[in-house]
């Protein structure tokens, strides 16, 4: 009650607010619970849901195997949704400071592995499925997984880059910083699926997946490039001084001294930018690949289920979201630790 | 020890130096004195490459210093230095502070780096804070962690920059005391400070530069008692005048 009266209704301006803000949720809620569950219908009978005024939920009960596993036949959805688990569980492990040894790298290489294993087949009598046919959510996280991985190392690189002594590589890194950051990712994209094929000889193929994988990563590094060097400016000049009077080379100065308290500071922003990149990998679409949100894009044009296109996306933001909102709750914890 | 012959240096079209001759034997201990600016940190900064010359010879341990990155580590490995404000690696604890440089520059062992860390831990008088991160020290503390960090290289000469300057008056004296100790103990030691006691009882010479010169350099008994430019006399009225 106390809290209420000092916080809710301070004063006459804080009293308006709240009442405000207390009449909305009074309009908005009610009209949500209604229709989110109560008038909701929950068997996948596309006629009992247009009958009804609720949400139609069996519409995410009939397709959710669709959104989820893409394209992948259908008997072996068990494929991806073991490797999703597995590199879900790959992530949480990784996040535990005390798994921080060098063996973390074996295990990631095992797990990569045996995902590959799981997702191609083609082994252990498992029948070959070619890339072309992934998509779902495993897609969305192998796009984010192998993008991060590559990307963040290389944006450290462009930071350092950026800042060194050296006039060709400082160009160089201003360069093709200033370049991908002044492009929108859906142009890379594109120049990765229609240009890049017309440049390479005639006989060498890459496959789509891995073309936008790399537009992925080029597009990522910039962007962390500039966050690691915002980090890098933060380091007060005593420590380069100190470093230099024990005459610690370049990358001992650099691996030991300066990069793990510029990636410290550097906390917030990158995950901002990890978290945009996630969200982002859902634009393969536009070249036809089928990660998450364009599956359920596809599950909509079924004209049976046309039309409930809010149900869908309600289901893919709460998948979105748990991903991102753990993110952020663990970048916190990482802040605040030591 | 060291030889510098005809040294300037500019930042930008400011001459920080200006034609400066300085030697220093093994052994020996030099107060480096004068008003800010005057360019006594540049000068110690020079030392070990901390800053670049651009006309001149410095000539450290045998070791003229050039764009040569070798010779430059190899004249750093040799010179240890202290700064006004510590430095200290704030993501590392005391003893990891202490054992990074021996361990990759040295190429020490370990366990050998952490006892010698233990050595002048104890050296500095406070073997307890071994383990504890830097910013939960004082600043008397931090610096003689500071001067501890130097000394596990096993340094030739030290140099200390305007050490207690940061420090609250009553953590000064403890930092002096190390300080007082080390030069008993024979080291190499180059000082840019500000407290004149020190320079009287461990100085073999007082160096003082005004305007990027070294306008005077004498045994602080002389200097002191009779120093023979005007601008000296002014300085230490200043800095003794109250």
């Amino acid at each position: 009650m106390r809290w209420a009266r000092e916080n809710l209704f301070g004063g006459w301006l804080s009293t308006i607010f709240t009442l405000l803000l207390l009449l909305l949720l009074w309009k908005a809620i009610p009209p949500f619970i209604d229709w989110a569950f109560l008038d909701a219908v929950w068997q996948p009978d596309p006629k009992v849901c247009r009958a009804s005024e609720g949400a139609c939920w069996g519409f995410i009960a009939e397709k959710h195997r669709f959104i989820l596993f893409g394209t992948y036949p259908y008997d072996l959805h068990w494929r991806p949704a073991a490797a999703t688990v597995l590199l879900i569980g790959l992530w949480i492990f990784s996040a535990i400071p005390l798994f921080w040894r060098w063996w973390l790298t074996l295990v990631w290489l095992a797990g990569l592995m045996a995902i590959g294993i799981l997702m191609w087949g083609g082994v252990f009598g498992m029948p070959y499925v070619e890339n072309e046919r992934w998509g779902g959510l495993i897609l969305t996280l192998l796009l984010t997984t192998f993008g991060l991985a590559i990307a963040f190392p290389l944006s450290i690189l462009l930071a350092l880059g950026r800042r060194s002594d050296m006039p060709i590589i400082r160009a160089l890194c201003v360069g093709y910083i200033e370049l991908i950051r002044g492009v929108p990712l859906i142009s890379l994209l594109f120049m990765a699926s229609v240009m890049l094929p017309l440049f390479l000889p005639s006989g060498v193929t890459i496959d789509k997946l891995l073309r936008a994988q790399i537009a992925m990563i080029l597009f990522a590094a910039a962007y962390l490039a500039e966050v690691v060097r915002g980090g890098l400016q933060a380091i007060p000049k005593g420590q380069y001084d100190a470093a230099h009077a024990l005459a610690l080379p370049f990358w001992r100065r650099t691996g030991l001294i300066i990069l793990p308290q510029a990636l410290r500071i550097s906390v917030p922003p990158l995950m901002n930018t990890f978290i945009a990149f996630f969200k982002d990998t859902s634009l393969v679409l536009i070249i036809g690949l089928f990660d998450l949100l364009s599956t359920i894009k596809i599950a909509l044009n079924e004209p049976a289920w046309n039309g409930f296109g809010v149900e869908a996306y309600v289901f893919a933001s709460l998948v979105y979201f748990v991903f991102c909102f753990s993110m952020s709750r663990y970048s916190r914890r990482l802040e605040h630790q030591r | 020890m060291i030889e510098m012959i005809r040294v300037s240096k500019w930042f930008g079209p400011f001459q920080v130096l200006k034609d400066v001759d300085l030697s220093v034997a093994r052994g020996e201990k030099v107060v480096v004195c004068g008003p800010s600016g005057s360019g006594k940190s540049t000068l110690i900064r020079l030392v070990n490459r901390l800053e670049e010359h651009q006309s001149g010879k410095v000539i450290v341990d045998g070791v003229e210093l050039t764009d040569d990155v070798k010779k430059i580590d190899a004249v750093r490995r040799e010179v240890g230095m202290v700064f006004q404000s510590f430095n200290l690696f704030p993501h590392l604890t005391v003893l990891e502070n202490l054992t990074l440089a021996p361990i990759w520059v040295r190429r020490v062992a370990k366990k050998e780096a952490e006892e010698t860390a233990m050595h002048f831990l104890a050296r500095v008088r406070i073997p307890e804070q071994a383990h504890k991160y830097p910013s939960q020290l004082s600043g008397g503390q931090q610096q003689r962690v500071a001067i501890a960090r130097a000394l596990c290289m096993r340094p030739k000469l030290m140099l200390f920059d305007e050490p207690t300057s940061a420090l609250d008056p009553e953590m000064i004296k403890e930092v002096l005391d190390v300080m007082v100790e080390l030069a008993r103990e024979g080291m190499t030691m180059i000082v840019v400070t500000h407290e004149m006691g020190f320079a009287r009882t461990v100085a073999d010479r007082v160096v003082f530069m005004d305007d990027g010169r070294i306008v005077e350099a004498a045994p602080p008994a002389q200097f002191f008692d009779a120093p023979k430019t005007d601008r000296a006399k002014l300085f230490l009225s200043q800095v003794l005048g109250h």
